[in-house]
C-alpha cells in the first residue's frame, strides 16, 4: 500500500514538473521553479491517500469485529460481556489464521471464513479506493497547473499546515496522556470510592478469583504507598541537596579552571547514567553494605531498606542540583560579588550572606525540579525497595513507592478492567498531577522571585 | 566641627579582637572550601565505586569456559540423508562416556552430563548441519560449561566452604580437575554474549535479541521524532505569531520535558496497546513511546540552534528574493543542522537508557531467538538487564554487569560521535 502511494506520487511529482518546464519553455514567465509544479501535484496525490489509508486500518479491525459479532448467533453473544465479546473475536481470527488447539464450534469455524472473506474484500476495496482517490487528485491538480500558477505559495502552505500539525503534536501528547489516565482511574473510581483510595491505610491490590476466596478482598488504601514514596525521597533529597549546592559553591567560586573541566564533564556523566544501572547497583553493592552496617550496629536492617534505595536516587539527582545551582549562581551579577569582596569580606562571607540570597530562587527551583524527578524515578526503586506497602518512616524498613507499585500492577498479562490495572493508573494520575505541580511552583518561584538585574 | 588633630582613633583592624575576628572568619572560608571538596569527592568518589563495582563483577562475564569433547558421529546415529533428524543424544552420550572412562556408574555418568550446558545436542546438530563431513568419524567440538563449573573455573567458588555449603561436591570438582589436567578445558572470549539470544542458561545466554530490539526501537524513534521536533521547532521558532496558542504549545513542551517516564509508559500502554490494537511487546510501540519522550528534547535543541543562527543569513537570504520558507529550508537550517544533530544523538542516547516505559508496554518478554521484526515481540537492552538482574542463577550476576558495561559502552560511543561533530561542525559567528 504505502509503496503505491509513494510510487504515484513520484509518478505525480514527474508529471507536474515536466508541466512546469513546459511552461518555462514555452512562455518563460514562470512563477514558481517546475519542482514547485511538481511537489504541489505530488502533494495533491500524497497526502490525501495517505491520510485516508491510515483512517481505514485504524477503524478496519474495529469495523470488522462489530460486523463479526452481530453475524454470530444470539445465543452465543447475548448478554455476554465484553471480556466474552474479545475471547470470541481473538478465537475467530486463530481459527482463521489456522491456529487450531483444540475442535471448534461450527459458528466459530462459519465466521472465522466469513472473516477471511471479508478481509479480502476489505483489501481489495481499500485498493481501489486508493487508487481512485489518487487518480482524481492527480487529474484535479494537474488541471490546476498554469504559467502564472502560484506553485510555491500552495506548496509552502502546505509545509506551514504540516508544521503547525507537528507542533500540536506536543499537545495532543499532553491531551492524550491527561485523558487516558482521567478515562481509567474514572473507571477505578467507581469501582473503588476515591474516598478509600486516598485515605485508606491498607495497600493489599489483590482481586478475588472466585468469589468466597480467602484473602482474595482487595484494599486500595494508598497512604502508605505514598508515605513510602515520600520517605525514599526525603532520603534522596537529604543526601543531594548538600552535596548538590556545596559542589556549585566550589566550582563556582573556589575551584580553578583546570578542575572545573574535569569536574564539570565527570558531574554530568553521573546524570547520564541510566537508572536501571543506578538500581543494579543499589541492589549489588549498597543494600548488602547497608545490611552489613546494620547487623555490625546490631539494628534491624530489611534487606531493601529505604536507605538504599534514597541513597542511590540521591547520588542521582546530585547533578541536577549541582547544575541548576551553578547556573543560578552565575547568574548573579559579577558586580555584587566584586563589590562584597571589596568591603573586606573574604569569599566564604560573600558567597552566604550575598551570593546565595541572590540565588536563592533559582537554587530552589533547582530543588524542587529534582525532588519531582526523585518521586517519578521508577527503576532504582523497582530494583531496590520493597513490594509490601507499611506505614513506617524508618529508613531501614523496606517501603514502596507509587512507581514500583505501577510497574508491579501492570507488568504481566492483567486483564484491562480488572481493579488492579486501573489503580495502576489511578496512581500514574496522582504521580503525574503531583510532578506537574511542583514543576509549575519550581517555574513560577523561578519567575516570580527572580531578582532583575540590569 | 570635628577636631582633627584630637586622639587619634584606635586602628581596629590591628587589635587583638579584631584579629582573632580575621582568624575565625578566614577558619569559616576555609570550612566551606572544604565542605566543597568534600562534596566533590563524595559524589565522584560514589561514581568511582559504581564503575569499580560495574567492572569487577562484569569483567568475568566476557569469557566463557568451554570443555573440548570428542564426539564420535558413527552412522548408525546420524544418516547420512538426513543428519538433521539424527540420535544427536546418543552422539552426546558416548562423547560423554570416552571423557572419563573410570566413571561408568550411571549417577556418575549423568553428572558429567550434567558439567555440560544443556543444550549440548543441539551444538551438535548444528555443528554436523554446517559440515556433514564428519559423519562417520570424529568431531571435536568446543561446548560450554555449565554455570556453576564456570563458576569453579573462573575461582567464584570457595573450595574452602564446608561441602554441604557448596555448589558442587567435592567428587564433581575431582572430575572437573581431571578434566582441566588432561587440557580439555579453556576459556576463551564469550562472543556468545554478543551472538546468542536470551535463555534461561547463563552460559549460553546472549544480548543479541535486546541489542536488535533496541535498534528497531531506536531507529523508529528516531524516525518519527526528528521530522516532527524540527517541524515544530520551525514553525516555533519562525513561523508562529506570538499569541495565547503559541504560549499554550511553548508550556505543553516544557512541562512534557519533565514529565516522569513511567506516565509515557502508561499512555503507551493506554492508547497504543489498547485503543490502537498494536501487538504488546513490539519495537514499534516502544519506538513510538520513546519518540514521544524525545520529542520535547529534539524540539527545544533545534529551537537553541536555530536561534543561534545570526539574522544577517536571514536578511541577506530575504535581500535575493526569498520567500520566508526558502529563508528557513535553505538558509537558516542547514546552518543549524550541526547543533540540531548533536541534540539529537544525545536524546537518542537518554532514549537507549530509558527502561521503565518499556517495561510498562511489554517489552520485557523472553525471546529465545533473536530474528524478529518490528512488529514481533521482542525485548530491548535496558530491560533485558532488568530481568537478568532478577535471575537467580549466579552467573547472571556477572553477565548483568556485562551487559550494563555493554550499554554503557554503546552511550559513551553515542555522546563521543555527538561531541565529535560538535567539536567538527560547529561554527562560531
Amino acid at each position: 500500500m504505502l509503496l503505491t502511494i509513494l510510487g504515484l506520487s513520484l509518478v505525480a511529482f514527474w508529471v507536474g514538473r515536466s508541466a512546469g518546464n513546459r511552461f518555462v519553455a514555452t512562455t518563460g514567465q514562470v512563477h514558481s521553479l517546475p519542482g514547485y509544479h511538481g511537489a504541489f501535484v505530488a502533494i495533491w496525490v500524497g497526502i490525501p491517500a495517505l491520510i485516508l489509508l491510515l483512517l481505514w486500518l485504524l477503524f478496519q479491525g474495529s469495523v470488522i469485529d462489530g460486523l463479526l459479532l452481530r453475524s454470530l448467533p444470539d445465543a452465543l453473544t447475548e448478554g455476554a460481556s465484553a471480556a466474552r465479546h474479545n475471547l470470541l473475536i481473538s478465537e475467530i481470527r486463530n481459527v482463521a489464521a489456522g491456529l487450531i488447539f483444540a475442535e471448534p464450534a461450527p459458528e466459530i469455524t462459519a465466521a472465522a471464513e466469513r472473516l477471511q472473506r471479508w478481509g479480502g474484500i476489505a483489501r481489495i476495496a481499500l485498493a481501489v479506493c486508493l487508487v481512485s482517490v489518487m487518480l482524481l487528485a492527480l487529474f484535479l491538480a494537474r488541471a490546476r497547473l498554469a504559467p502564472r500558477f502560484r506553485a510555491r505559495n500552495g506548496v509552502e502552505t502546505a509545509l506551514s499546515m504540516f508544521m503547525i500539525f507537528c507542533s500540536i503534536v506536543a499537545v495532543l501528547t499532553t491531551v492524550g496522556i491527561i485523558v487516558s489516565l482521567l478515562f481509567e482511574a474514572w473507571a477505578f473510581f467507581r469501582l473503588v470510592p476515591p474516598a478509600d483510595f486516598f485515605f485508606g491505610l491498607n495497600w493489599e491490590p489483590q482481586i478475588a478469583i472466585r468469589p468466597g476466596q480467602i484473602a482474595g478482598a482487595g484494599a486500595f488504601g494508598a497512604v502508605p504507598v505514598f508515605l513510602g514514596t515520600l520517605v525514599i525521597a526525603t532520603i534522596a533529597m537529604i543526601i543531594a541537596t548538600p552535596t548538590g549546592i556545596f559542589t556549585a559553591i566550589y566550582l563556582v567560586e573556589y575551584a580553578s579552571d583546570r578542575v572545573r573541566n574535569v569536574v564539570k564533564p565527570m558531574l554530568e556523566i553521573l546524570a547520564g547514567v541510566p537508572t536501571v544501572v543506578y538500581g543494579f547497583f543499589a541492589v549489588l553493592t549498597v543494600a548488602p553494605a547497608i545490611r552489613d552496617a546494620g547487623g555490625l550496629l546490631g539494628v534491624a536492617t530489611s534487606p531493601n531498606s529505604a536507605l538504599a534505595a534514597g541513597l542511590v536516587m540521591g547520588i542521582m539527582i546530585i547533578p541536577f542540583i549541582s547544575s541548576l545551582s551553578d547556573d543560578a549562581l552565575r547568574a548573579v551579577p559579577r558586580s555584587m560579588r566584586d563589590g562584597s569582596l571589596a568591603m573586606g569580606a573574604t569569599q566564604a562571607e560573600t558567597i552566604t550572606r550575598v551570593l546565595l540570597p541572590a540565588a536563592l530562587p533559582g537554587i530552589m527551583g533547582g530543588v524542587l525540579l529534582a525532588l519531582s524527578r526523585a518521586i517519578g524515578e521508577t527503576m532504582i526503586v523497582v530494583m531496590a525497595a520493597g513490594l509490601i506497602a507499611s506505614m513506617t518512616v524508618n529508613p531501614l524498613d523496606s517501603v514502596t513507592t507509587v512507581t514500583v507499585q505501577i510497574v508491579t500492577l501492570l507488568i504481566g498479562d492483567t486483564a484491562f478492567d480488572s481493579p488492579k490495572t486501573l489503580a495502576a493508573f489511578a496512581l500514574g494520575l496522582v504521580l503525574f498531577l503531583v510532578t506537574l505541580g511542583l514543576n509549575i511552583i519550581a517555574i513560577t518561584i523561578v519567575r516570580r522571585y527572580r531578582e532583575q538585574y540590569e | 566641627m570635628t577636631d582633627a588633630t584630637a586622639t587619634p582613633t584606635p586602628h581596629y583592624a590591628s587589635s587583638e579582637a579584631a584579629a582573632a575576628r580575621r582568624r575565625k572568619r578566614y577558619a569559616a572560608d576555609r570550612r566551606l572550601r572544604l565542605y566543597g571538596i568534600t562534596a566533590i569527592v563524595f559524589a565522584l568518589g560514589l561514581l568511582g565505586i559504581l564503575i569499580a563495582t560495574l567492572v569487577s563483577s562484569g569483567y568475568l562475564a566476557f569469557t566463557q569456559t568451554h570443555v573440548r569433547v570428542d564426539f564420535p558421529i558413527s552412522t548408525e546415529n546420524v544418516d547420512l540423508e538426513k543428519p538433521d533428524k539424527g540420535n544427536y543424544r546418543a552422539v552426546m552420550r558416548e562423547g560423554i562416556s570416552a571423557l572419563l572412562p573410570e566413571a561408568t556408574s550411571p549417577a556418575a555418568l549423568r553428572s558429567i552430563t550434567e558439567m555440560l550446558t544443556n543444550n549440548t545436542q543441539f551444538f551438535l546438530r548444528d555443528a554436523v548441519l554446517r559440515d556433514p563431513e564428519v559423519i562417520g568419524g570424529n568431531l571435536s567440538l568446543k561446548v560450554p560449561v555449565a554455570d556453576p563449573y564456570d563458576q569453579l573455573y573462573k575461582g567464584l567458588i570457595d573450595r574452602d566452604t564446608p561441602e554441604d555449603r557448596r555448589r558442587l561436591s567435592d567428587e564433581e570438582i575431582a572430575r572437573f580437575d581431571a578434566l582441566v589436567e588432561q587440557g580439555r578445558i579453556s576459556r576463551p572470549f564469550n562472543a556468545g554474549l554478543f551472538l546468542n539470544a536470551d535463555s534461561r542458561f547463563p552460559e549460553i545466554a546472549g544480548l543479541a535479541g535486546a541489542i536488535v530490539g533496541s535498534f528497531y526501537a531506536l531507529l523508529v524513534c528516531f524516525l518519527i521524532s526528528f521530522p516532527i521536533g524540527i517541524a515544530a521547532a520551525i514553525y516555533l521558532e519562525e513561523f508562529a505569531p506570538k499569541n495565547r496558542a503559541t504560549d499554550v504549545i511553548e508550556v505543553n513542551i516544557n512541562n512534557l520535558a519533565a514529565v516522569p517516564s513511567i506516565v509515557f509508559g502508561l499512555l503507551g500502554l493506554a492508547v497504543f496497546i489498547q485503543i490502537f490494537g498494536l501487538p504488546r511487546s513490539a519495537p514499534l510501540v516502544g519506538g513510538m513511546v520513546l519518540a514521544l519522550m524525545t520529542l520535547p528534547t529534539i524540539i527545544i535543541v533545534t529551537r537553541n540552534a536555530i536561534k543561534a543562527v545570526p539574522p544577517s543569513i536571514r536578511e541577506a537570504a530575504y535581500g535575493v528574493g526569498a520567500s520566508k520558507h526558502q529563508v528557513t529550508m535553505h538558509h537558516v537550517l542547514p546552518l543549524a543542522l550541526p547543533g540540531i544533530l548533536t541534540g539529537t544523538i544525545i536524546g537518542l542516547a537518554q532514549a537507549l537508557g530509558e527502561t521503565a516505559p518499556l517495561l510498562l508496554i511489554g517489552m520485557n518478554a523472553f525471546i529465545t531467538s533473536p530474528q524478529g521484526g518490528l512488529m514481533d515481540a521482542s525485548t530491548a537492552l535496558p530491560t533485558q538487564i532488568f530481568i537478568w538482574a532478577d535471575s537467580p542463577e549466579r552467573g547472571f550476576v556477572s553477565r548483568t554487569s556485562a551487559a550494563i558495561l555493554v550499554l554503557l559502552g554503546f552511550l559513551i560511543c553515542m555522546n563521543a560521535i555527538a561531541i565529535f561533530l560538535r567539536q567538527r561542525l560547529e561554527r562560531t559567528w
